[in-house]
């Protein structure tokens, strides 16, 4: 049996990285992923990871000798944060265009300047579009969870993509909660050996990451496409076969409270939890018995249908967002949701939160506050494409 | 010899784009980048091979006369043989 433990979350992952008997680590420290990758150093250090860690020079180096690793075959992880992330930017969409199976945690971190080490989303959504499969975790159990599903995913012959298990910087990465951390047979069972189909070998002579004429370009980039939008199925298949083994259960979009919910909240990440006590005391109160909670889980590939299925029947959808898309239209996922459901008939009439950058917290009060902003604004117009939550006049 | 980059469709694409057959880029053209091509004139030509040393591109090879000559499919123009042939055999002249 699976034992719960109170345990940092960041010592908690780099455990389970460890428990799937990662081969190799190349990573750089950057807060707020710093614990992660020292944990592993200490366990390949004291020979209870039989594994290669490579300390790199950068983040930059340290894509590049994942992305080495695992076109050799190895179940390769890595993690990074903030202006880490962005300094792997090019390799990142060398890694998904090669299909190279990496594992990458994200303890998601603000982007300079001014300097900021705390949390918020502008890392993940500057990376939007790099080809990685992307999901959001809101505690210290789904992260270890999530990790676990995340090399299965990758790693799928189906698949061979690299993935991203995003974990908020602080809020998630550095508290200690109670975990139920896996048995190692339980991994064994639900995890089984990396087998990369076009691992280096001299026998089979190939070449990678070759040049493409504008003849065969459009052709690669979109079959890079087609695969992505199909590991959805793979994801969903890892998801349920988890279940089976571990007994908790992950979908695409989480709903909360929504059975009977005409309000929707709509968050990622760990402030969804937040959000719960929220709803709860909102429904409480009889303030406004009607609101539920959207959490987004799987941000890349977009989860469309299951959140055009989620808002079926609701009149509002309030979406916080944790970063500015600077001169646009909206925050990412208020755009990214608006979009998905421009062709759906009968749409809530949606309300574009931008908040809890850079650390800031929101509160149980805070969003029972912004909720009812929400629900005024549905009904009353604003004058803003959206609004941004907090700011001091 | 696999189809050229023109006929593969996006289903026959190799995973990541791996190139699985080896040497594959002789099938690619780079003649077309041309805008000038070498022309010769024989009777000069001392066969000392500096134009097939020089050649950057390697498509420059000896004919059953023992004279050097780019292979079209791949020389680029760079004129780079006819700044070094020592008895100027070589004159570049615009492609039409």
């Amino acid at each position: 049996m699976s034992k719960r433990v109170g345990i940092e979350v960041s010592i908690a992952l780099a455990d389970v990285v460890g428990m799937a008997n990662t081969d190799v680590v190349a990573a750089y420290p950057i807060t707020p992923q710093t614990h992660i990758v020292e944990h592993l150093a200490e366990l390949v250090a004291d020979g209870e990871l039989d594994a290669e860690y490579i300390p790199v020079e950068s983040e930059h180096s340290a894509m590049s000798a994942c992305m080495g690793s695992a076109a050799a075959g190895a179940r390769t992880f890595t993690a990074t944060a903030g202006q880490g992330l962005e300094l792997m930017h090019e390799c990142l969409y060398v890694a998904s265009a090669m299909r190279l199976p990496i594992v990458m945690a994200v303890a998601n971190r603000a982007l300079s300047a001014p300097i900021s080490v705390w949390g918020d989303h502008s890392d993940v959504m500057a990376c939007r579009d790099t080809g990685w499969i992307q999901i959001f975790t809101e505690n210290g159990q789904e992260v270890v969870d999530i990790a676990l599903c995340a090399f299965r995913i990758a790693e799928d012959n189906n698949v061979l993509l690299p993935t991203m298990v995003h974990l908020d910087g602080f809020h998630l990465s550095h508290v200690i909660e109670p975990i139920m951390m896996p048995e190692q047979s339980q991994v064994d069972a639900f995890l089984p050996p990396n087998k990369y189909p076009f691992f280096l070998d001299p026998a089979r002579p190939q070449a990678m990451g070759d040049f493409a004429p504008p003849a065969i370009y459009t052709e690669t980039k979109w079959a890079q496409e087609v695969n992505l939008q199909k590991s959805k199925e793979t994801i969903l298949k890892a998801w349920k076969e988890f279940a089976e083994i571990f007994g908790r259960e992950y979908k695409p979009v989480e709903s909360y409270r929504c059975d009977d919910a005409k309000i929707l909240l709509l968050t990622m990440g760990s402030y969804s939890e937040t959000a719960m006590t929220a709803i709860d005391a909102m429904r409480e109160k009889a303030e406004c018995e009607n609101v539920g909670l959207l959490r987004l889980r799987l941000w890349r590939p977009f989860p469309t249908d299951e959140l055009r299925k989620a808002i079926e029947n609701a009149d509002v959808l309030i979406i916080l967002d944790r970063a500015l898309s600077f001169g646009s239209a909206g925050g990412p996922v208020g755009m990214e949701i608006k979009s998905a459901l421009y062709d759906v008939s009968k749409k809530p009439k949606i309300v574009n939160f931008v908040g809890g950058l850079g650390g800031r917290d929101i509160t149980v009060g805070n969003f029972e506050e912004l909720i009812k902003k929400g629900i005024d604004i549905a009904e009353n117009g604003s004058e803003n494409e959206f609004e941004i939550y907090g700011v001091r006049e | 010899m696999g189809k050229s980059e023109n006929e593969l469709t996006w289903k026959e694409i190799e995973v990541g784009g791996i190139v699985t057959e080896p040497g594959n880029a002789s099938q690619y053209k780079t003649g077309d980048w041309r805008s000038q091509k070498p022309t010769y004139d024989f009777n000069k030509c001392i066969k000392c091979g500096m134009c097939q040393i020089f050649c950057p591109e390697g498509c420059i090879n000896q004919n059953e006369e023992g004279y050097f000559v780019a292979d079209l499919f791949y020389c680029k123009g760079c004129g780079i043989c006819a700044h070094e042939c020592p008895t100027f055999v070589i004159t570049m002249k615009e492609e039409e």
